[in-house]
């Protein structure tokens, strides 16, 4: 894969780049072309450059301009963003190896789409794979903070651009015309004489025998085709034939299907195994060994490693969250919260504290990973965000030198933060090394996905508005979360940028938390912290979909309305009459509209509005909800049901939408999260393990609680760049559902979800640690 | 160890594997057909749903020893004839409902199995029906899949597959 090459390249000086690039434009770049055999095109991109209405124009961000999590993102992606190359093949296909992971974001894509436009080849003449990791990268391998089409929109329109450039001056010495007279279309170029050649027949000819240094110009904004068009996924087809691969679906020979029998409390440690070699001797079964995790089993078949698993005998030593039930944590919260300190004086305030529960951060596809352990080399394939912490990881695990252990990137099922994690790779790595250096083919069963596997951390959140009548003097936050887990490339790419940052040596929590959260509300003196519960340093945290956000927004949100109330206003009005920036003001203002905001609901159901803006992006919500009794009561088989969402509108602003199809999918998404945030998703800690063992206990959306009705509006973005969007919705929609409840219901919701103190389901046994499967499949068609 | 036939996908298959061996495993594990997708192993989030007969059923629950000779089991490779697609999964493209993809097979069989029950009830496809479909979308593609079901059951119609039970 030519993506992994960087042999040949000659040496970058920065400073010249700078100094040259001063003078191209707003949509002039410098590009390379590597040595190869066929044209292969990449970006050089200088760290700063001056703002411009274009779309082009300001998308780097400056070292004077770190002022959010995703302008840290992008500066700490921006010195390798020319390892990154698109090729043209001889065949007339373009291929380009994303430093980043698919897993339904829509990434790949939006960044086929990003090629074709700037290199005018067909949208399904471009082949975007996923690049093995890559550690001389840094930080350009990380697929989090909704920065991906953030940071590498640039560098993939200045790779191919360039490579479109080269391809002209190649086409004018085979159609003896000039290169300013010929037309690029299609994968085609035509001479005025009506003479044509393809891409792929000029693309030895285009390839550079020693790097070279390009100057291009992107394609303006205006004349656009692909960019900005809904674009079906590229991986449609795949996905509704069952032809889609996942690491499960992935054909490594020798490597047999893998489980883990694990322990009955979050993370306990073998103690003792009993019967061993009774487990051994069952039928299909292969390989048991006892790893870190617990006891892994290898045999023919999946079915068989369950039932193994469920027959291992196995005396345990509790893990360090021992007994601890939610109160207990509840307990270590408020002693963590940072003081409020006294109001104002001679002001009158709205203060409350909010509660948010543990909430499971699984995908539909478990954690998995595919091993491959030799004596002196490994190779892993898994769906990883952040793959060059892994390779780390992996090679520190096996004490083999980094550079003997290879990481395939995989499409991933879902994410949701959970794939910015390696915990998969590790135990397979660790199962086929304990297995005497077997392939294993590693997956967790649902129960230990939910029980074992990351969670979002239980916070609290206490907010306190200041004010006199109308007029709001400050606003004050207290965040209070147990401690979140950023060992996944996150925290290192932050400490390697700490000199430029203005927060000093804080922690990375800190640091993220301050980064990533922004005021939309003109209301006086700001001040928001946060603090960290260690909850004995136990629990597999992650985030989900947004770290801090929809905690903290949803907290805002609620105090926002409560302080409407109290001053007689209308909780859009009153929004509207606080903001700081017209892109809220606009995205606000489009949601009421399309909502109807404000028209007559009867007794019982509301709408409810919120805001958000994070990512370069804003986002409005009105979200409708039915609280009345015969729809809370309503019966659906085996389901919870509830209050329910009847209506969702979102209005968002991400500047320039790459595909307006995947953003609508993704505030599509997020209205099901938001939902499921708000009213019906957590799961319950009791005497050291969560109850919830699979998707009938935990109760993310399902159709039962879909609103019949989602629209989503783009907003024009008015020539700025593309902001992010993977998890811009959710905290919008979390808050605009809990601000619709309580105003259904004249209550004012303190702890969310608002049925967490229902338990719905009869909880599984932690022992053996995961349920048998029915054998009454047949009779239960439908 | 004993051996099983029945038929997949149009063709007889035999296998070798234990009775209580359940359809999912003999489908990816041993015959290598990767469609329908792991997701609980308890039937509750349906991503591995397949036909048997015809009905949307979940292969993580079927043992294999319960399948005869007779018994025709579908999966979403071959849902469609050869080459082509069947209604259900153009009306997927056309309304670009897939994300992530992997709970997208499942979808497609309970759709397609949800459109044959109600057309041999002699009705159109409701919201109740849609509410009550069980198939977990992670990726929460719920509101583009209620509008694909409705779509894709209209082409049924005029198609060889017009939503009549097949067993």
């Amino acid at each position: 894969m030519v993506g992994r090459k960087d042999a040949g390249r000659e040496s970058v000086e920065p400073e010249s780049v700078r100094r040259e690039s001063g003078g191209l434009g707003r949509r002039g770049f410098l590009g390379y072309v590597l040595a190869a055999p066929v044209l292969v095109a990449g970006a050089e991109l200088a760290p700063a450059r001056a703002a411009g209405g274009d779309s082009a124009g300001n998308g780097a961000a400056g070292a004077d301009l770190l002022l959010d999590l995703n302008s840290v993102m992008t500066a700490a992606a921006l010195p390798t963003a020319h390892l990154i190359t698109v090729e043209v093949g001889q065949d007339g296909v373009v291929s380009f190896a994303l430093p980043r992971t698919e897993v339904g974001q829509g990434v790949t894509t939006s960044t086929a789409m990003l090629i074709a436009e700037e290199l005018d080849v067909p949208l399904e003449r471009v082949r975007v794979t996923l690049a093995d990791a890559r550690p001389e990268l840094l930080f350009n391998q990380l697929t989090g903070g909704s920065n991906t089409t953030i940071a590498t929109y640039l560098p993939i329109r200045v790779a191919a651009a360039t490579a479109r450039s080269r391809l002209l001056d190649a086409a004018a010495g085979v159609l003896g015309a000039p290169a300013a007279a010929l037309v690029l279309s299609g994968g085609l170029v035509t001479a005025p004489s009506g003479r044509r050649v393809g891409i792929g027949e000029l693309s030895a000819r285009a390839s550079a025998d020693r790097t070279a240094r390009v100057a291009v110009t992107l394609k303006p904004d205006k004349d656009f085709r692909v960019i900005d068009t809904p674009r079906t996924r590229v991986d449609a087809l795949d996905a509704v034939t069952g032809r889609k691969r996942f690491t499960m679906d992935l054909d490594v020979p020798g490597a047999k299907p893998t489980m883990v029998c694990r322990p009955p409390t979050i993370n306990g440690r073998v103690s003792t195994v009993d019967n061993l070699a009774r487990v051994r001797a069952m039928p299909g079964v292969t390989d048991v060994a006892v790893v870190s995790t617990g006891v892994a089993v290898r045999a023919q078949t999946f079915g068989q490693c369950v039932d193994a698993v469920r027959a291992l005998r196995v005396t345990w030593r509790p893990g360090p969250v021992g007994g601890r039930s939610e109160a207990a944590v509840l307990a270590e919260l408020r002693a963590a919260e940072p003081p409020l300190g006294p109001a104002p004086p001679l002001t009158q305030t709205v203060e409350d504290v909010f509660t948010f529960h543990f909430r499971g951060n699984s995908a539909l596809e478990p954690n998995c990973a595919i091993a491959d352990v030799r004596a002196d080399r490994a190779e892993v394939w898994s769906a990883l965000k952040s793959p060059i912490v892994a390779k780390k990881e992996v090679a520190a695990k096996l004490g083999l030198p980094p550079s003997a252990v290879t990481v395939h990137v995989v499409e991933g099922g879902g994410s949701f933060g959970r794939k910015l994690f390696c915990d998969a790779a590790l135990e397979a790595a660790e199962a086929s090394r304990a297995f005497g250096n077997k392939p294993v083919k590693l997956m967790w069963h649902r129960a230990d996905d939910c029980r074992q596997g990351r969670v979002h951390p239980m916070s609290t959140s206490r907010v306190r508005l200041s004010h006199l009548g109308p007029v709001v003097l400050g606003y004050a936050q207290r965040h209070s979360s147990v401690r979140t887990d950023f060992g996944h490339g996150l925290g290192e790419l932050l400490t390697a940028m700490a000199a430029r940052l203005p927060l000093g040596d804080a922690a990375f929590s800190q640091t993220f938390f301050h980064l990533s959260q922004a005021m939309p509300y003109e209301f006086g003196v700001t001040t928001r912290l946060l603090g960290e519960a260690e909850a004995g340093g136990g629990f597999n945290t992650g985030s989900m979909r947004g770290v801090y956000s929809p905690d903290v927004t949803c907290a805002r949100e609620l105090v926002v309305d409560r302080l409407a109330r109290k001053l007689g206003q209308d909780p859009f009005r009153f929004r509207l009459g606080k903001l700081r920036e017209e892109r809220a003001r606009a995205a606000l203002l489009k949601a009421a509209d399309v909502a109807g905001w404000g028209r007559s609901m009867p007794a019982g159901t509301a709408q409810g509005i919120a805001l958000h803006a994070e990512y370069h992006s804003a986002v409005a919500v009105v979200a409708e909800i039915d609280c009345r009794p015969e729809v809370v009561g309503r019966r659906v088989r085996d389901a919870v049901t509830g209050p329910r969402v009847t209506r969702v509108v979102v209005a968002v602003d991400v500047g320039l939408a790459v595909n307006p199809s995947g953003l609508r999918a993704q505030l599509t998404g997020a209205a099901s999260d938001g939902i499921a945030l708000a009213l019906t998703s957590s799961l319950h800690l009791r005497d050291g393990h969560f109850l919830e063992a699979s998707w009938d206990d935990y109760a993310y959306t399902r159709q039962w609680n879909t609103p019949l009705e989602v629209q989503v509006v783009v907003l024009p973005g008015d020539g700025r760049p593309p902001g992010g969007a993977g998890e811009l919705g959710v905290p919008a929609v979390m808050a605009a559902v809990a601000c619709a409840y309580a105003r259904a219901t004249g209550t004012d919701p303190t702890v969310f979800p608002i049925n967490h103190g229902v338990l719905s389901f009869t909880p599984k046994p932690t022992v053996p640690p995961v349920p048998a499967s029915p054998d009454d499949g047949a009779a239960r068609a439908e | 160890m004993p051996e099983h036939t029945f038929r997949l996908n149009g063709e007889p298959v035999t296998v070798t594997a234990p009775d209580d061996l359940r359809l999912l495993w003999v489908l990816r594990d041993l015959l290598g057909l990767t469609g329908p997708k792991y997701g609980c192993g308890i039937a509750v989030c349906k991503a591995c749903t397949s036909h048997l007969n015809g009905r949307a059923v979940t292969p993580c629950s079927v043992p294999v020893g319960a399948l005869g000779p007779e018994d025709e089991v579908t999966t979403i490779e071959g849902l469609a004839g050869e080459g082509g697609l069947h209604p259900m999964q153009r009306a997927w493209l056309d309304l670009d409902v897939s994300q992530c993809g992997y709970c997208q097979p499942g979808q497609i069989m309970a759709a397609v199995a949800l459109v044959r029950r109600v057309a041999a009830e002699g009705r159109a496809v409701t919201d109740a029906d849609l509410d009550g479909i069980r198939n977990v979308c992670r990726c929460g593609a719920y509101p583009r899949v209620r509008e694909a079901i409705r779509a894709g059951g209209e082409a049924m119609r005029d198609s060889p597959d017009r939503g009549l039970p097949t067993g």
